[in-house]
C-alpha cells in the first residue's frame, strides 16, 4: 500500500507531461485501466487479513480518486490551452470597415420640408397635398387676384396649353383644403411652385409652405405667435429676432412680410425676408364656401429653399437642382 | 419710389435721423428697400474760379491755372483738364482736402506738390474725383452763380440722402413725394407743408375743346392753353437736382416741369404743342386698325379696349400712358396746351405690358391717381413753366364726366379687435383716422360702435372694413401687437396606421442606399419621346428654355441625367432617387376640389441604380447592379405588401429586362434596364437599372392581424426539378401555393441552375418546402403526401423531370 503515494506522484508527472487529449486517455490506462498500476495493486488488496482490509480498501479508494481529480484537471488545463490557441487564431482586425451596403439620405430641401411638417404637427396642423398643374380660378381668382394682377401676366406664371398653368404658390391648396373640410382649419401645404425666373437667386421651380388656420377667433397676434415660434424652433434658438411689418398680398388682409435676424453667425443682425402672411382675407374665405363673418383667420407661405439655405449655410440655390452628389451626401 | 430725403423734409420734417426715418416707413408698409448718400464723404473742396491759364513749362498737356478760392491770394494750380479755361468755376480741393478714395476709410489727402517744377497748391476736380458720377472727361462745371470759397457740398446740396421705396401696389397714393410725407405726417404728427399752390390768374382766353366720349374710361379732363412759352429755356439747377435724384434726367424745361409735379404732387401730366393739335381733343376707345407712334417712335396698334387720346387727326396718345409723337411738345414750341386728366384704373391696368412697355404715368394710373388735385397739378405746374420758360396762360378748363364714388365704409370696432387680437380702444382708432385725413364719424355704443369712413381721392385701397382694420393695425404699429401663443381646443390629429407617409418612403430609400435629388418637373421634349414614349407631350406656352419646354410624365429622364452629371464628376456608382408628380394628359380626369379637369398629375417615386451593387469595400467581391438588386428594393419599398412582377415591354426598358410591377391585382408601376440603345444616346457606360412607381398605392399599409405562432416543429423539404426555360418561376410557384395542401406553409426557391448536366432550354430550379401545423407534429406520411401533391403538380402541369 505504500506504493499509492508513488503511483499518484507518478500520475501526475505523467499526466503534466501530456499536452493532447488523446494521449491523455492512454495515459489514464495507464493508470487507472484493467491492468492499470491501481488495478495491479488492487489484486494484492485481496491477500491482506480481514482487519486491514477495510483501512487498505479506503486508502486505495482515496488515491484512485486523486488520480481521476488530476486527470479531469488535466483534462481542463489542455482544453483551456487548446480554447485559449483557438481564440488567438480566430482574432479580426475590427478596424476593418463594416461590410455591405452603404446609406442614401434625403434632399435638404425635403428635410427641411419633414422638419416643417413635424414642427406645425406638433400643435396639430394637417398637412395636405393637391395639383401642380392648376387652373387660374384656384392659383389667382379664389385668391382675391384680379384679372389684371402683374403676377397673372406671361412674365411670371407658366402656362401650359388648355388654359391651365403652374401653380405660382402653394396658396391654391388653401381653396382645395378648405373647400373640402369643415372648420377649424388647420393645415401646411407643402410643394413644388413655379415661377418664370432663373438667376442666381430665382429658380423656375422651388418649394413653399403654405400654412393656413382658420377658426371663429383667429387673429393676426395669433400668427405673430405661431410663425415666431415656428421660426424659433425651426432654428433652434430663442435669441432669433423676428418681425412683422405691413406689405399687401390680395388675398391677405392686414398683410405683413415677415423678416428675421440672427443673434450671431454670418447673417449676424441683418433682417432677412422670411414669409409673407396676413389675415386671409374675406373674399378668400368666401370661395372657400364659408362665412368670413363667422370665421377668421391666417395664412402664411414660406419658401422651403431660403429656410433651407438660411439653417445650413448654403449660399448657392443652384445646388438644390443640380443634384451633384457630393453636395447631397452631406446632409446624410 | 425715389426721392431725396432733402425735398421729403421741406414737405414734412419729424424729428428722426435718416435711419429712424427709414425703420418707420419700413416699418409703416413703405419698404426702404435703399437709402444712400447723394455723394461719398468728402472735405476741403471748395467753389474755385480759373482766372488765369498758362501753358505748363515743362509739359504739353498741363497748364498752370491761378484760381480764386475766396482766399486773399490766388491759387497756382498745375491742371491737365481739356476743358479748363478762364472765368470757369470748378470744385477745388484745397490743401489738406479730403476726397473719396477707394475705400470710405482709405480717403485722398491734398498735399502741396511740385509738378514738373510747378509748384501747385490743390487740385481742380472732375466729377469722378468727388464721387459724384463717373465722368472723368474734364472738370465739373458749377453754376456761374455759385460763390466762390463757398464748400461744394453746400452749393451742390450732397448733405443729401436718395431713399428708394419698394412700393405695393395698394398703395399709388404714396408715388409721390407728397404721398409720402403725407404717410410721415400721419405716423410722427409732424406738420405737413403742402406745396404753395396758388391759382395762376389767366391772361388770355385761350382754350381748346376737350370732349369725354368715353366717360367709363375718362372720368376727368382738365386743361389749359399758355402761349409764348419759351421752350427751349433751361430748367433751374435745384429742380434738375430733385429730378434726378428721384431717379429722372432732365430732358427740357417743359417735360421737367411734368415730371416734376408728378413727382411732387402724384399728379401725372401732359404737354401737347398746341400747333400741332388738330380741331379739338376727343378721348374715345380706340378702333381696330389704328395706329400710333408714341414719344418713343413705337407705333402701337390701337383697338376697343385701349383708351386713346384723338384729335382731328386721329389717335395722338395712350391715354394715361403714353402721348404721341405728332403732337408733342419739343424745344421749338410755342403755345401749349396742358392735360391733367382722370382715367379709371381699370381702363389702363395691363395695357401697357400688352405693349412690353411701362411708363410712370401708366403705372400710377394703373394703380389709381387722385381725382381731385387735376387742377392743383395744373396751377403748380403753370406756376413753374411760367417762372421758367415765361408765357400767357389762359383759363383753366375742367371736363368731369364720371368720377370715382367714395362710398363711406364702415368698421366694427370689434370685429377690428377680433381680426388684430388687441383690444385697442375706439379712440385710438379715431385718432389714427383722423391722422391719415380719413373723414370718420362713430355710430353705436360700447359693442356696436362703429367707425364710418369716407376716403379721401387718393386712396384706392379702402372699399371694405378689413382695407381699415389694416389701416388701424398699421397705423397701431405692427409691433405693438403680442407674438400671443395661441389659445386652442387641443384636439389631437388623427394618425392613420393603415397610411405611411411620403417621407417614410424616402426614409427607406435612403435607408437603401439611394441619395434623393429633386429634378424640375419641366424637360426636354425628346425626354418625353425617350423615356415615356410619348410623342404629345403636354407643352409649356411660355417656357423659360428650349430644354425645359414639357412636363414630364415620367420621372426616369431626370434620374438618367443625374446618373449622367455625376459620372461627368467621376462618381462610378450612382444610387438617386426621387419623389414627385409626373403629368398626363387623361379626359377622365374631371374638374373638382381635388383635381383639374384633363390632367392626371400623380405621384411618384422613382429609382436609378448605376454602376457597382455594393460601395467597393473589402468584404464583398464587386458587381454590377442588376435588374434583381431593385427588383429587392422594390419589395422593400412595398414591404408588407406583397409585389409581383411581370414580364413586360415599356418603351425605355431592355425588352428582355422589363417588367410592370404589381400590387394587389392592379399595375402601379415599370421596373426594369435601361433600354441599350437609350444608353448609348445618353452616353452611359454601363447599364442603368430603374423603377417608376406611383406613390399612392404605396401609401397605404393593412393593420397587422394576428395568427397563431406554432408550437409544433417545422418539417424542411427540398424539390429539385428540371423544367423547360419557357416557364417563369412565379407562374410555378402559383401552381403549388394553389394546390399545396394546407400544412404547407411555404415555398421559396433557393436555387436556379443552368449548365453542366442539364440540356440546352432547360433549366433546374430547386424549392424548399416549409411544412408545419400548428395542431400537432406532422408524422412522414403526412409529409410525404403533401410532398406528393406538389411533385404532382410540377410533373404534370410543367412535365418537369426530378432533378438526378
Amino acid at each position: 500500500m505504500d506504493n499509492l503515494d508513488g503511483i499518484i506522484a507518478d500520475a501526475k508527472a505523467n499526466f503534466d507531461s501530456i499536452t493532447d487529449l488523446a494521449a491523455l486517455e492512454q495515459a489514464k490506462a495507464r493508470f487507472l485501466g484493467k491492468s492499470g498500476a491501481l488495478a495491479e495493486l488492487q489484486k494484492g488488496l485481496g491477500k491482506l487479513s480481514a482487519e486491514e482490509r477495510p483501512r487498505a480498501g479506503a486508502l486505495f479508494n482515496n488515491a484512485k480518486v486523486q488520480i481521476e481529480a488530476l486527470l479531469q484537471a488535466r483534462r481542463e488545463a489542455i482544453a483551456a490551452v487548446a480554447l485559449e490557441a483557438r481564440l488567438a487564431e480566430e482574432a479580426l482586425d475590427v478596424t476593418l470597415p463594416g461590410r455591405g451596403r452603404s446609406r442614401g439620405g434625403i434632399h435638404p430641401v425635403i428635410r427641411t420640408w419633414q422638419r416643417i411638417e413635424a414642427i406645425f404637427r406638433s400643435v396639430g396642423f394637417d398637412v395636405a397635398d393637391g395639383p401642380e398643374i392648376e387652373t387660374d380660378w384656384y392659383n389667382f381668382t379664389a385668391l382675391n387676384q384680379p384679372e389684371n394682377h402683374p403676377a397673372r401676366s406671361m412674365h411670371d406664371t407658366f402656362y401650359v396649353e388648355g388654359g391651365l398653368l403652374l401653380r405660382t404658390h402653394t396658396s391654391p391648396m388653401q381653396v382645395r383644403y378648405a373647400r373640402t373640410h369643415k372648420p377649424p382649419i388647420k393645415v401646411i401645404s407643402p410643394g413644388r411652385t413655379y415661377r418664370v425666373d432663373s438667376d442666381a437667386t430665382h429658380s423656375p421651380m422651388f418649394h413653399q409652405v403654405e400654412g393656413l388656420w382658420l377658426d371663429e377667433n383667429v387673429s393676426f397676434a395669433d400668427l405673430k405667435g405661431v410663425y415666431t415660434d415656428f421660426l424659433r424652433k425651426f432654428f433652434e434658438t430663442d435669441a432669433l429676432q423676428v418681425r412683422f411689418r405691413p406689405s399687401f398680398f390680395p388675398f391677405t388682409e392686414p398683410s405683413a412680410e415677415i423678416d428675421m435676424a440672427f443673434a450671431s453667425g454670418p447673417h449676424k443682425g441683418r433682417w432677412l425676408e422670411i414669409s409673407g402672411a396676413g389675415q386671409v382675407h374675406p373674399n378668400v374665405v368666401r370661395n372657400f364656401g364659408l362665412d368670413p363673418e363667422r370665421y377668421t383667420g391666417f395664412a402664411f407661405g414660406s419658401g422651403l429653399e431660403r429656410l433651407t439655405m438660411l439653417r445650413y449655410g448654403i449660399d448657392d440655390l443652384r445646388l438644390f437642382y443640380d443634384g451633384d452628389l457630393r453636395f447631397l451626401r452631406q446632409f446624410n | 419710389m425715389q426721392f431725396s430725403e432733402n425735398w421729403l423734409r421741406t414737405l414734412v420734417d419729424p424729428k428722426l435721423s435718416t435711419g429712424e426715418l427709414a425703420h418707420l416707413l419700413t416699418m409703416s408698409g413703405l419698404e426702404v428697400e435703399d437709402c444712400h448718400e447723394v455723394a461719398p464723404p468728402f472735405s476741403g473742396v471748395v467753389v474755385g474760379q480759373v482766372m488765369k491759364t498758362e501753358k505748363h513749362p515743362n509739359a504739353d498737356k498741363l497748364k498752370v491755372c491761378h484760381v480764386d478760392v475766396g482766399a486773399a491770394q490766388l491759387l497756382n494750380i498745375v491742371c491737365g483738364a481739356p476743358n479748363v479755361a478762364e472765368g470757369m468755376k470748378v470744385p477745388c480741393a484745397i490743401v489738406g482736402a479730403r476726397l473719396p478714395g477707394a475705400s470710405p476709410d482709405q480717403p485722398v489727402e491734398i498735399k502741396g506738390a511740385t509738378m514738373r517744377g510747378v509748384e501747385s497748391r490743390g487740385m481742380l476736380c472732375s466729377a469722378r474725383e468727388l464721387g459724384l458720377s463717373e465722368d472723368h472727361s474734364g472738370l465739373l462745371k458749377l453754376p456761374d452763380d455759385a460763390i466762390v470759397g463757398r464748400d461744394v457740398r453746400e452749393v451742390l446740396a450732397l448733405n443729401d440722402k436718395i431713399f428708394i421705396i419698394k412700393l405695393t401696389p395698394n398703395r399709388a397714393d404714396c408715388l409721390s413725394v407728397l404721398g409720402v410725407a403725407r404717410e410721415v405726417s400721419a405716423l410722427t404728427r409732424s406738420p405737413l407743408q403742402s406745396p404753395p399752390i396758388s391759382a395762376v390768374p389767366n391772361t388770355n382766353k385761350a382754350t381748346f375743346p376737350v370732349k369725354i366720349s368715353a366717360a367709363d374710361g375718362c372720368g376727368r379732363f382738365s386743361g389749359r392753353v399758355i402761349r409764348n412759352v419759351n421752350a427751349g429755356a433751361e430748367s433751374p439747377e435745384w429742380m434738375k437736382q430733385r429730378l434726378e435724384r428721384a431717379g429722372q434726367r432732365s430732358i427740357s424745361a417743359l417735360v421737367d416741369v411734368t415730371n416734376y409735379v408728378m413727382l411732387e404732387l402724384g399728379r401725372p401730366l401732359h404737354v401737347y404743342d398746341l400747333d400741332k393739335l388738330a380741331g379739338g381733343i376727343d378721348v374715345r376707345f380706340g378702333r381696330k386698325g389704328e395706329k400710333l407712334k408714341l414719344l418713343t417712335e413705337q407705333i402701337v396698334d390701337l383697338d376697343e379696349s385701349v383708351l386713346a387720346i384723338t384729335d382731328a387727326s386721329g389717335p395722338i396718345g395712350l391715354a394715361g400712358i403714353m402721348g404721341g409723337d405728332s403732337t408733342k411738345a419739343d424745344l421749338d414750341s410755342r403755345n401749349v396746351f396742358l392735360e391733367a386728366a382722370f382715367f379709371f384704373p381699370d381702363t389702363i391696368a395691363g395695357r401697357a405690358r400688352r405693349y412690353n412697355f411701362t411708363s410712370d404715368a401708366s403705372h400710377r394710373f394703373e394703380r389709381g391717381v387722385d381725382f381731385d388735385n387735376n387742377i392743383d397739378g395744373i396751377e403748380r405746374a403753370t406756376a413753374l413753366i411760367l417762372e421758367i420758360c415765361g408765357g400767357e396762360p389762359g383759363p383753366v378748363t375742367d371736363n368731369v364726366a364720371k368720377l370715382p364714388q367714395r362710398q363711406p365704409v364702415k368698421m366694427r370696432v370689434a370685429r377690428a379687435r377680433k381680426i388684430i387680437g388687441v383690444p385697442i380702444s375706439a379712440d385710438e382708432m379715431s385718432d389714427i383716422f383722423a391722422r391719415l385725413g380719413f373723414k370718420s364719424a362713430r355710430e353705436g355704443k360700447a359693442a356696436d360702435e362703429t367707425f364710418v369712413i369716407t376716403p379721401p381721392s387718393y386712396r384706392f385701397d379702402i372699399e371694405i372694413e378689413e382695407d381699415l382694420i389694416e389701416e388701424v393695425a398699421r397705423v397701431y404699429g405692427f409691433e405693438r401687437i403680442p407674438a400671443s401663443p395661441p389659445l386652442a381646443v387641443a384636439n389631437m390629429l388623427a394618425l392613420p396606421e393603415e397610411r405611411r407617409s411620403l417621407h417614410d418612403l424616402r426614409e427607406r430609400m435612403a435607408a437603401a442606399g439611394y441619395q434623393e435629388i429633386v429634378s424640375y418637373s419641366f424637360v426636354e421634349e425628346s425626354w418625353e419621346q425617350d423615356f415615356a414614349g410619348n410623342a404629345q407631350p403636354l407643352r409649356l406656352l411660355n417656357p423659360i428654355a428650349s430644354q425645359l419646354a414639357v412636363m414630364r410624365s415620367s420621372l426616369i429622364g431626370g434620374l438618367a441625367a443625374n446618373v449622367r452629371y455625376n459620372l461627368n464628376r467621376k462618381v462610378d456608382r450612382v444610387r438617386v432617387f426621387e419623389v414627385g408628380r409626373a403629368f398626363l394628359r387623361d379626359a377622365g380626369v374631371l374638374d373638382n376640389d381635388v383635381q383639374v379637369a384633363g390632367i392626371r398629375q400623380p405621384m411618384r417615386i422613382a429609382a436609378a441604380a448605376f454602376g457597382a451593387a455594393d460601395e467597393e469595400q473589402w468584404g464583398i467581391t464587386s458587381r454590377s447592379v442588376d435588374f434583381f438588386d431593385l427588383k429587392n428594393d422594390v419589395e422593400g419599398l412595398l414591404a408588407p405588401g406583397q409585389v409581383r412582377v411581370e414580364p413586360a415591354q415599356h418603351p425605355a426598358l431592355h425588352p428582355g429586362r422589363s417588367a410592370r410591377v404589381v400590387l394587389d391585382g392592379a399595375q402601379i408601376g415599370w421596373l426594369g434596364e435601361l433600354h441599350p440603345r437609350l444608353q448609348r444616346k445618353y452616353e452611359l457606360p454601363a447599364p442603368l437599372v430603374l423603377f417608376e412607381l406611383d406613390a399612392e398605392p404605396l401609401l397605404a399599409r393593412n393593420l397587422p392581424r394576428y395568427s397563431e405562432v406554432s408550437k409544433f416543429p417545422p418539417v424542411r423539404r427540398d424539390l429539385a426539378y428540371v423544367f423547360d426555360e419557357k416557364f417563369p418561376v412565379q407562374s410555378i410557384v402559383d401552381s403549388l401555393m394553389r394546390s399545396k395542401s394546407p400544412i404547407v406553409e411555404a415555398i421559396s426557391v433557393f436555387d436556379v441552375y443552368r449548365g453542366k448536366g442539364i440540356e440546352n432550354g432547360k433549366k433546374g430550379l430547386a424549392f424548399r418546402v416549409l411544412l408545419q401545423d400548428t395542431q400537432k407534429t406532422l408524422t412522414d406520411a403526412e409529409v410525404d403526401a403533401a410532398l406528393a401533391g406538389l411533385r404532382g403538380v410540377l410533373e404534370h402541369e410543367y412535365g418537369a423531370k426530378l432533378r438526378q
